[in-house]
């Protein structure tokens, strides 16, 4: 198809036949370029109010790097020590993830005595004899220099060695580096994965491969006389003082909870108020009128100072959550019930009526089954959404996993506890979202979800 | 409603079938119906005990004492709320922090001054305003390739779907701590965590209004050869435009209090002084707050709500959620 020219009186002709839709009124013309700008200046005043410019610049971006890692990944800090006597000794820092006696493949003892740390592969390590270090990279050997006071790198460095403070710092990029003083080298050597996820350095499971564990549990030698392998390998499991899998599991399912009592009992309570709320229903003005602002109150008081309110009251733990809840969202199902009701269809209800029904059975045959399916559904929404929400009211101490993912943030070295948590919450958020998703499409169709 | 009264007599024996099958469905259907409910109870029992277990004070021990707390949570007299709001000298003043109202006041030019809360509820309106703009542009500009009728159902659809689920689903909590950590504790980690979660809860709303727009307009643009960009620019954008705004408002609604919560636990703004007042036992201060947060979120709700109103007509958008 070829395009379509017009001559220039065809395109006057159509211009004078259609102005409104060529040339639009001034407001509407002006209308976007003035959103744009007002969002423009708008960012621009945040930029100062928020000082965003310096916050950024004063950002220790350095960190970035090593916190995402940690995510992912663990680090050994085995030194070497220069003793008097011409002795290099190993020392582990307190509570090693390589365990009690560690030996593991890179860390190696050459036959002529020295020591050495391979990275990646044997041609990038550092060999430490008394007195004298010498780091190889890609095959090449630098040796530094140990001075009384300092360590010197080599004239003829490449960029990855670093002096500072009378220290040399080698990287291997993710393999780690290696800090060299004249009276230590410092290894930091880094590992993908978790450590010691499953059992940590003093279960007798550590260190034990799947089928010698397997073998272990079904195993009629008792390691713990008192209990059976396999209670024992469950308890060693949730106790790992690292991972502390069984206070994690036991804080995600104190979330869980607070979410589905909080909603369940908002829901109950909403129900009956609700038609008390709905003017078609309760014909008394003022007392509908009194409901519905109990129900905006209990709403717009934020959810934030409902769990504050109730930590001070019930003190820290999961009833604060679920009272939260429970005390925010009776506010929002009344709201969103009261409005299905007074959106129902009256025709079923005068039916009902006209054959004679009391008022309660009006209520049960003629409003019911119009709203129930609603209801439920509306319900099995925000019990997902309070799911996700619970974590982080659970953070000012109203229970829950969003206190224990704070305390693992604060100390800047668990970012891989922190890592663990976010993919259980995850795991239970998508799993709940498939949950109610799938009843809700059950009680009320897809289309009108 | 059981017809168990209907004589079988005065029946056919047809009639008497589809009778029976009736009565049996209505008796299966029941049967589910207490079923679940049973299971519902049982869960809800279990899950009370759990929580009742967990907590550090007992549901029953600490209910008589529920009203002990908000009995000696008493402001020393009522004008106390209005000077705390207002930062003006209290005659109860002893140098303690709890008096200290006029520690708070940021001055604009000579004396005039914003009351401490009013600023910081400033900081957090501001907060919420700016990454619900942040996010919205985003989520504006990911939503069309998310959008099955622009895109079709290829890698780039499922790639940005699972983006805005993974930015929905994603603790705001742990995007903040990790930006608090780089950038210390203050609202540009909370900016961070709600713009973020924005992205992937404005994002799902928007392709799905972009799914359901009319193509016509779009068929119409591509039969006079109109590249992608046009098409979306001068076919799909208009008619969504409307849809999209109120969403985008309704986020804003849904994101002040997200903002407050996120402040209180280290993103600045109202929620940290909340949690400082009312961890302190400040009652007047803490009145304060709550008068003022109430009435802000009670303000922002019914201007977002009225320009909704404007802009869509009276259709149902209370599904927001977060």
């Amino acid at each position: 198809m070829s395009a379509i020219t017009l001559t220039n009186t065809e395109r006057q002709a159509l211009r004078e036949a259609h102005a409104k839709v060529l040339r639009p009124s001034l407001v509407k013309r002006i209308a976007g370029p003035l959103v744009i700008l007002g969002t423009i200046a708008y960012a621009v005043f945040c930029w100062f109010f928020f000082d965003i410019g310096t916050t950024i610049a004063e950002g220790r971006w350095d960190r970035t790097v090593p916190y995402l890692a940690d995510w992912v990944t663990w680090e050994a800090q085995p030194r070497y020590r220069f003793r008097d006597g011409g002795v290099v000794e190993i020392e582990h820092q307190r509570f090693s993830p390589l365990g009690e006696n560690p030996d593991p493949d890179w860390m190696l003892r050459l036959p002529d005595g020295r020591d050495a740390v391979t990275f990646r592969d044997f041609a990038d390590r550092v060999e430490i004899a008394p007195r004298e270090v010498l780091v190889y990279l890609a095959g090449t050997p630098y040796g530094v220099a140990l001075t009384d006071g300092a360590a010197v790198m080599p004239p003829d460095a490449p960029a990855a060695f670093e002096e500072k403070n009378g220290r040399v710092t080698v990287h291997f990029g993710f393999a780690g580096s290696a800090e060299i003083r004249n009276t230590q080298v410092l290894i930091r050597r880094r590992f993908f994965g978790w450590e010691n996820f499953w059992f940590d350095t003093q279960s007798p499971f550590w260190d034990m491969s799947p089928p010698e564990l397997i073998a272990s549990a079904v195993s009629s030698e008792r390691i713990d006389p008192a209990r059976s392998n396999l209670s024992l390998i469950i308890s060693e499991f949730l106790t790992n003082s690292e991972w502390q899998h069984g206070d994690v599991f036991n804080k995600l399912l104190q979330t869980i909870v607070m979410a589905f009592v909080g909603t369940l009992f908002a829901c109950l309570l909403a129900f009956p108020l609700a038609f008390i709320a709905a003017r078609n229903i309760t014909r008394n003005r003022p007392l509908s009128w009194i409901t519905k602002r109990f129900f905006d109150f209990t709403r717009s008081v934020d959810m934030l100072i409902w769990a504050l309110v109730f930590v001070r009251g019930f003190g820290p733990g999961p009833l604060a959550g679920i009272s939260a809840i429970f005390v925010t969202d009776t506010g929002t199902f009344g709201k969103l019930y009261s409005e299905t009701l007074e959106n129902i269809d009256d025709k079923q209800r005068e039916g009902v009526k006209s054959v004679g029904a009391g008022p309660m059975s009006v209520q049960r045959y003629g409003v019911m089954p119009q709203v129930l399916p609603a209801f439920a559904s509306q319900a099995l929404y925000f019990w997902e959404s309070n799911t996700r929400g619970a974590t982080i009211i659970g953070a000012v101490g109203a229970g829950g996993i969003g206190l224990k993912l704070l305390e693992a943030m604060r100390t800047n070295a668990d970012w891989e506890n922190v890592a663990y948590m976010v993919c259980l919450i995850l795991v239970v958020v998508y799993v709940f979202d498939g949950i109610s998703n799938a009843i809700r499409s059950r009680l009320i169709g897809r289309a009108s979800r | 409603m059981t017809d168990a009264t209907v004589p079988h007599a005065s029946l056919t024996p047809e009639t008497i079938d589809v009778h029976n099958h009736y009565r049996q469905l209505v008796a299966t259907r029941r049967l589910y119906t207490i079923g679940t409910l049973l299971v519902l109870a049982v869960v809800l029992v279990g899950a009370l005990i759990f929580a009742n277990d967990a907590s550090a004070g007992k549901f029953l021990d600490r209910l008589p004492y529920l009203l002990d707390f908000i009995k000696t949570f008493t402001p020393d007299d009522p004008v106390e709320i209005v000077r705390a709001l207002f930062d003006l000298p209290s005659p109860y003043a002893d140098g303690s922090f709890k008096y200290d109202y006029e520690e708070g006041r940021h001055y604009l030019f000579g004396d005039v001054y914003l009351p401490e809360y009013f600023y910081q509820m400033l900081v957090t309106l501001n907060i919420a305003f700016l990454s619900t703009l942040v996010g919205g542009l985003f989520a504006f500009c990911l939503c069309f390739f998310a959008a099955t009728n622009l895109v079709g159902a290829g890698p780039v659809r499922f790639i940005v779907r699972r983006v805005f689920e993974l930015l929905r689903a994603f603790p705001e909590i742990v995007i903040a701590g990790l930006f608090a950590a780089i950038l210390s504790l203050g609202p540009i980690a909370a900016i961070f965590a709600v713009s973020l979660h924005t992205i992937g809860a404005l994002g799902k709303m928007f392709f799905e209004i972009v799914e359901n727009a009319d193509m016509k307009p779009d068929d119409g643009l591509k039969a006079s050869g109109a590249n992608w960009f046009e098409r979306v620019r001068f076919g799909i954008v208009p008619q969504v435009l409307p849809n999209l705004v109120s969403y985008f408002l309704l986020r804003a609604e849904i994101n002040v209090r997200a903002s407050t919560i996120i402040g209180a636990v280290g993103g600045g703004g109202i929620g940290e002084v909340f949690r400082q007042s009312i961890g302190r036992d400040h009652a007047a201060k803490t009145y304060a707050i709550v008068i003022l947060l109430f009435l802000t979120i009670v303000a922002v709700d019914q201007l977002s709500g009225w320009l909704r109103h404007r802009l869509v007509g009276n259709q149902a958008f209370q599904f927001g959620g977060t």
